[in-house]
């Protein structure tokens, strides 16, 4: 679970400071579906990056299951990154020069995880995600709806207590993105918590909970 | 993260920017290659000088008229001796206990000519103890013998060349020649392609000591070489040759006696402190090709801004993305030492091709420094651009596309 209070988040703009996040107190509970909408600029994404520890917040506590994570270290926070939470882009940055199971094996590098435990747990999110037979295919050999489901394996590959997406179908067709929502839908469905920011209405409807951020608030957070 | 992970990681980074890879390699490359090829080189000179010496004999005490100032310095250039080392002192020399041989040498150029053909030569009057002090080669006939070197016996041994030119496919063993405004007749030819000191013997004229210094009109020797019986006893014979010389000398000490391994080590010092130097300024592209790989790593830390965010988001330490890049640095400027150091190798074989003379091959320690060096200075102009990776805000870098 997650649990935010009072957190803001101010940006030096010249000698300007800019709140993109004011005052916001949130709690996210152990496997909810979540979508996060806004307009742009509305700091939808900053907070994501809060959650997600990608950023610290400049006021405010952020407990993660319980433990303040504002006053971490670097290497700390990498921990809980690394263990916790998994992240899907909408440029889905996947590393151009690696195979997608050498993508999708890299947290486990990072982590440490021996190569024969590494090769047993890509073959399996390889397989969940329906791309066994482009295990040895580089991001430019995938269409954008591959690169994407290759982006979730790596994302959930070590077990994540959280999914975190930004805009995870903003640059994919229709049906694609169909595919790619399905897939992290059905990972909420095993328990994980997913948390999605979007501007497309449709999965704000498909999420069984809505918030509205505007100018860097809460504006209303509907369970549906 | 395993070291194997790290190499991994590593070498798909350098398959995946291969332009980038290769210019690396060969700025790397280059220096190395210039470091190995150069002392290669130096060192060659080196044992190629060290070698003649010794071919000379160890035992070998060299007298030279004149008197420098301090005792065991080189030889004076322009001695002015107030006496003539005489083929008398020579003969003398043969009397001191130590004293083996002794090759009383008289230098000097004639015109040498056959029927119609003629040319200039360098004559050595000598005795036939030169022939055993050099170590020289006979190819055709004998040496001179010269059981009494103040007799002028009308012969003379002559190069290869000399005997080619002179002679072309004629016998010349036994056939008489001039020389200057004497006769004389070849008794000998040596063998080809002999060196002293890097000398060709080809195109000299050896004659007796007391033909040549009837032909030049000298009474003064141009040096005597001496060889004494053991190595032991070099510091005994020279005080010995000191002594005596200065006994016939009316009490002057008017000679010099330098021991070759004095020379030797001379040249062996000069010649180290040419490779130094020489290593020295190879070094620089060394240095060069460091700041090379800086630079390259720092581009490669912007180009790849995206994907240190998104290692970062994956739970990559600092550290760990600090060791990623460093070891990219390493491995770059690690191959390109070694690609370099093949380059050297070959370069060097290519030298000794061409100069089979001299052994050109680069010693140990500067193909040791040269990987060593390159190795640091790929991790030390590294470890900036890696430690500007590990410090790149995640948020600002996963915003790229």
């Amino acid at each position: 679970m997650i649990r935010l209070q009072g957190i803001s988040r101010e940006f030096l703009v010249g000698d300007q400071t800019i709140k993109a996040i004011r005052d916001i107190d949130l709690f996210l509970d152990a496997g909810e579906y979540v979508a996060i909408m806004g307009p742009s600029g509305s700091g939808k994404s900053t907070l994501l990056n809060i959650i997600g520890l990608l950023d610290r917040p400049t006021a405010g506590t952020y407990l993660l299951a319980d433990q303040d994570v504002t006053s971490l270290s670097d290497n700390e926070i990498a921990g809980v990154r690394q263990t916790k939470i998994g992240f899907v882009f909408q440029f889905f940055h996947l590393v151009a020069r690696l195979s997608a199971a050498e993508n999708i094996a890299l947290p486990m590098i990072l982590a440490g995880i021996p190569p024969a435990e590494r090769r047993e747990r890509v073959n399996k999110v390889l397989g969940s995600i329906g791309l066994s037979d482009r295990a040895y295919h580089r991001p430019d050999q995938l269409s954008g709806g591959q690169r994407q489901r290759v982006a979730i394996a790596r994302a959930t590959v070590m077990n994540p207590e959280f999914i975190l997406a930004d805009e995870p179908t903003g640059n994919l067709d229709s049906k694609s993105g169909q595919d790619v929502l399905r897939i992290l839908e059905g990972l909420n469905n095993q328990g994980i918590m997913l948390l999605v920011v979007t501007h497309d209405p449709e999965i704000g409807a498909r999420a069984r909970r809505l918030i509205r951020i505007v100018d860097g608030a809460i504006e209303s957070d509907i369970q549906q | 993260m395993t070291i194997r992970d790290v190499i991994a990681f590593t070498i798909r980074s350098l398959q995946g920017f291969r332009a980038r890879t290769i210019l690396m390699l060969l700025a790397m490359a280059i220096g190395v290659a210039a470091v190995v090829m150069l002392t290669a080189l130096g060192e060659g000179a080196r044992r190629f000088v060290a070698d003649q010496f010794s071919a000379l004999g160890t035992n070998l005490l060299i007298v030279l008229p004149g008197r420098a100032e301090t005792s065991g310095g080189p030889p004076p250039l322009l001695g002015e001796t107030p006496r003539d080392l005489t083929l008398d002192d020579a003969l003398a020399l043969q009397r001191i206990p130590g004293v083996r041989r002794v090759a009383p040498v008289l230098l000097g150029n004639a015109e040498i000519s056959v029927g119609a053909r003629n040319r200039e030569v360098l004559i050595v009057g000598t005795s036939g103890d030169y022939r055993h002090i050099r170590q020289l080669d006979i190819g055709q006939g004998r040496f001179l013998e010269t059981p009494d070197p103040r007799r002028m016996f009308p012969e003379c041994v002559i190069g290869g060349e000399v005997r080619n030119e002179l002679f072309g496919v004629q016998a010349a063993l036994g056939q008489w020649l001039r020389l200057g405004d004497r006769r004389c007749r070849v008794v000998g030819i040596l063998g080809t392609e002999q060196h002293s000191l890097g000398v060709s013997m080809d195109e000299i004229v050896l004659v007796p000591v007391a033909l040549a210094m009837a032909m030049f009109n000298k009474e003064s020797l141009f040096r005597v070489l001496v060889e004494a019986r053991s190595r032991e006893r070099l510091q005994y014979t020279k005080d010995a040759i000191l002594n005596l010389i200065r006994a016939r000398h009316e009490g002057e000490d008017d000679v010099t006696v330098i021991a070759q391994d004095a020379v030797l080590a001379t040249f062996d010092k000069i010649l180290r402190a040419l490779t130094y130097a020489v290593a020295g300024i190879a070094a620089i592209a060394l240095a060069v090709a460091g700041v090379l790989i800086m630079n390259i790593m720092l581009i490669s830390v912007t180009q790849r801004t995206a994907e240190i965010g998104l290692l970062k988001a994956i739970g990559a330490r600092p550290r760990q993305i600090t060791l990623l890049f460093l070891s990219e640095a390493a491995a770059l400027s690690m191959s390109g030492g070694v690609v370099g150091w093949i380059i050297g190798e070959f370069g060097s074989w290519l030298m000794v091709q061409a100069y089979p003379d001299v052994a050109i091959s680069a010693p140990a320690w500067a193909v040791c420094a040269a990987l060593g060096v390159a190795l640091l200075t790929g991790v030390l102009f590294g470890i900036m651009p890696a430690k500007r990776a590990a410090k790149l805000d995640p948020v600002a870098a996963l915003s790229r596309r």
